[in-house]
C-alpha cells in the first residue's frame, strides 16, 4: 500500500510524481525552494494544490479531478515539523495529550505516557517545551506524531535544529522507532548523509520536479543524468562522444575532448552519440600512487590549487587536453608525496573505470564542461 | 448620584461584551488567517468607529434604525417598539461602535502565534473548534483580555452615539456619561464629580487590572 503524490501547481511551482513505498523510509531530497515541504504539505493536508492527486493505498487524500479534499485529521498521518511547532502552553504530556482528544479522557493519559516512554522522553511529561532541550523537544514532537498510530509519517527537516552529536543519537532512534512501528515514513531533508544513512528510498527534486528516485543505494551510485549528479553533489560531470563499444571486455569507449576514457558497456548509445558522464572525486588517484603510469584512463593534467581538509588532499586539476575544464580530486594526504602535490606541477591520474558513470545528455548548462572554472 | 445611569451603563457594558466577544473572536480569527483580495477594505472598515466622529456614526444608526427605514419597520413589526431610543438599540449601536476594541486586539494576538503551530494542531487531529479553543484561544489570551477590557470601558464612556441613538430617556436609554453631562449643565457640579470620579476609577481599575494581567500572561510565556 505506497503513498502516490502526485501535485501541480503555479506558484510554487511544482508538477510532481511521486511513489512512497509502504513501510520504508523515503528521503526526498532538494535544494531550498525545491518544493520539499510543499508536497510534504500537501500530503498533510495542509496545502492544497491547484490539482493532483494523493492517494495511501485505496484511500484517495486528495483528488481534484473528483472533488475529494480529506482533512488532516481524516488522513492517517503523523508529522514532525521543522521546529517542531510544540504547543508552548503545554507540558509534554499535555502536547502528546493533544493528538488523542477523540479519546476519552481517562485513556489518553496512559497513551500519551507510553508515547512519550517509546520516543525515550519519559520522566519529562511534566516540562513545558521552552525547559526542553532542542533533543528533547524533537523526541516530544515524534512522540506526538506517532501515538494516533499513524500509517504515514511526515518528517520535515526533523534533524536541523539539533547538534551533530544529538543528532547522531536521533538517527538511531529514527530507525529504532521505524523498526517498531512498521509505518511509512517520508523524510525531508537537504542532508544527502542524512539521506543516505536513514533512507532506504530515495527521492530527488529540484524546481519543483523528480530528478530521480530510486533505492537510496542505486541512487547514489548511479546517477541517471547530469541534474541528478549535481543534486548528488558531484563535481566532476562532464560531456563526451561515444567513440565505440568493446562488447569483448565489455566496455564503452568515450572521447573526451581528445582524451580516451574506456567506462563500463552502456550500449543505450550509438557510436559518435553525445553522452554526460561523472565520477566521484575520490576515484580519481594519483597514477604513481596505484602502479606505472600506463593503462586505460590516463589523463595527463596541470593542478591548478590545493585545499587541504583534515587528512585529505582536494585537488583542482586542468586536464593538458582540456585545460578549460576542472577535474576534482580527493585524496588522502598520506597516500601522495609532499612534494610531488603542488600547484602548478603536472600530474597524471587515473580516473576509475568502473567509477565512470554514463548518464543522458541533458541541457549544456547542467555539465561541468559548460562551467569551466 | 444617578445609580439608574450606572445600573443602565453597566448593563449596556456586560450585554455588549458578551455579545460582541464572541462576533469579535470570530472575525479577528477570519482576518489573522484567511489571505484574500479585499481584506485591507474591509479591516479598514472595521476601524473606522476608531476615525468617524461619534455624532456622524450616532446619525447614521439613528437613520437606519428609525421608522422609516426598513430595519426600523421590520423590528416594529415584530416587537410592537421602535428601535431607535430604545435599549435595544443602543445594544445594536453599542456592538458596531465597538467592534474595532473587540476585533484589533485579538486579531494581533491571532496573528502573533506561529503558523506552525496552528498546522500541528490540525496534524494532531483536531478540528478547527478545538484548534480554537485549546490552542489559539489559550495562547492569544492577554489580547482576548485587552479587547473585553477595551470593550467594557469604552462602552461605560461613549457619549455622542448613545446621544445620537438613545436620546436622553431616564432608565431607557440615559447612561451614566449622558447623566454626567445632564448634572454639569444643570450645574449640579458635586454629583457630576462624583459621578465622573466613579466612572474614572472604574476605568483606571479596570484597565489597570487587565494590563497588570496581561504582563503576568506574557512574562510567563516568555519564560517558556
Amino acid at each position: 500500500m505506497s503513498l502516490l503524490v502526485h501535485v501541480r501547481h503555479d506558484r510554487p511551482p511544482l508538477n510532481l510524481r511521486l511513489e512512497i513505498p509502504e513501510g520504508a523510509i523515503t528521503s526526498v531530497v532538494g535544494p531550498s525552494g525545491s518544493g520539499k515541504t510543499s508536497t510534504l504539505r500537501a500530503i498533510a493536508g495542509l496545502w492544497a494544490p491547484s490539482s493532483g492527486r494523493v492517494a495511501f493505498g485505496q484511500q484517495v487524500w486528495y483528488d481534484t479531478a473528483n472533488g475529494i479534499r480529506l482533512a488532516p485529521r481524516d488522513r492517517s498521518i503523523g508529522v514532525v515539523p521543522q521546529r517542531y511547532a510544540l504547543f508552548p502552553h503545554l507540558t509534554a504530556l499535555g502536547n502528546v495529550e493533544a493528538a488523542l482528544l477523540h479519546l476519552p479522557r481517562a485513556t489518553r493519559r496512559a497513551q500519551a505516557e507510553a508515547a512519550l516512554t517509546r520516543a525515550h522522553v519519559a520522566g519529562l511529561e511534566g516540562r513545558y517545551p521552552h525547559e526542553l532541550s532542542g533533543g528533547q523537544q524533537q523526541r516530544v514532537a515524534v512522540a506526538r506524531a506517532i501515538v494516533r498510530e499513524p500509517r504515514v509519517l511526515l518528517l520535515d527537516e526533523p534533524f536541523s535544529s539539533v547538534d551533530r552529536s544529538t543528532r547522531k543519537h536521533l538517527y538511531a532512534e529514527l530507525k529504532r522507532l521505524h523498526g517498531e512501528l512498521g509505518c511509512t515514513v517520508m523524510l525531508v531533508t537537504h542532508d544527502l548523509d542524512e539521506a543516505a544513512l536513514l533512507s532506504s528510498y530515495l527521492c530527488l527534486i529540484r524546481r519543483g520536479r523528480l530528478v530521480q528516485a530510486g533505492p537510496t543505494q542505486g541512487v547514489l551510485a548511479r546517477p541517471e543524468s547530469a541534474e541528478a549528479a549535481r543534486l548528488l553533489d558531484h563535481a566532476n560531470i562532464f560531456r563526451a562522444v561515444v567513440s565505440g563499444h568493446d562488447w569483448d571486455r565489455r566496455q564503452t569507449v568515450l572521447d573526451w575532448h581528445g582524451i580516451r576514457l574506456v567506462t563500463p558497456l552502456d550500449d543505450r548509445f550509438a557510436p559518435g552519440q553525445r553522452m554526460d558522464w561523472v565520477i566521484n572525486h575520490t576515484e580519481v588517484t594519483p597514477a604513481d600512487a596505484s602502479g606505472p603510469a600506463s593503462g586505460d584512463n590516463l589523463v595527463r593534467a596541470t593542478i591548478r590549487d590545493i585545499v587541504t581538509l583534515g587528512d585529505d588532499l582536494h585537488v583542482r586539476l586542468a586536464p593538458g587536453a582540456a585545460p578549460a575544464f576542472t577535474l576534482h580530486m580527493k585524496v588522502s594526504r598520506h597516500a601522495v608525496p609532499h612534494q610531488a602535490v603542488a600547484p602548478g606541477l603536472p600530474l597524471t591520474v587515473r580516473l576509475t573505470p568502473s567509477a565512470i558513470v554514463t548518464m543522458t545528455p541533458g541541457d549544456d548548462t547542467e555539465t561541468g564542461d559548460r562551467h569551466p572554472e | 448620584m444617578d445609580w439608574d445611569a450606572i445600573r443602565l451603563s453597566l448593563t449596556l457594558a456586560g450585554w455588549t461584551l458578551a455579545i460582541l466577544l464572541p462576533i469579535g473572536i470570530a472575525l479577528a480569527r477570519w482576518l489573522a488567517t484567511s489571505h484574500f483580495s479585499g481584506r485591507s477594505w474591509i479591516e479598514g472598515l472595521l476601524a473606522l468607529p476608531l476615525v468617524l466622529p461619534p455624532t456622524v456614526l450616532g446619525y447614521y444608526l439613528l437613520v437606519a434604525m428609525g421608522g422609516s427605514s426598513s430595519v426600523g419597520q421590520w423590528f416594529q413589526a415584530i416587537t410592537g417598539t421602535t428601535l431607535a431610543f430604545s435599549f435595544t438599540g443602543l445594544v445594536l449601536a453599542s456592538l458596531l461602535f465597538n467592534l474595532p476594541f473587540a476585533v484589533q486586539p485579538v486579531q494581533r494576538a491571532l496573528e502573533a502565534i506561529d503558523p506552525d503551530v496552528r498546522e500541528a494542531a490540525l496534524c494532531c487531529g483536531m478540528t478547527t473548534w478545538q484548534t480554537l479553543l485549546r490552542v489559539e484561544l489559550p495562547l492569544a489570551w492577554p489580547g482576548v483580555l485587552s479587547a473585553a477590557v477595551l470593550t467594557f470601558a469604552h462602552t461605560l464612556g461613549e457619549f455622542g452615539v448613545v446621544l445620537m441613538v438613545g436620546g436622553n430617556i431616564p432608565g431607557e436609554t440615559r447612561t451614566v456619561a449622558l447623566a454626567i453631562y445632564d448634572r454639569a449643565q444643570s450645574f449640579d457640579q458635586v454629583a457630576a464629580g462624583r459621578m465622573s470620579l466613579l466612572l474614572l476609577t472604574l476605568s483606571f481599575v479596570t484597565i489597570a487590572v487587565s494590563y497588570g494581567l496581561s504582563d503576568r500572561l506574557l512574562r510567563r510565556r516568555r519564560r517558556r
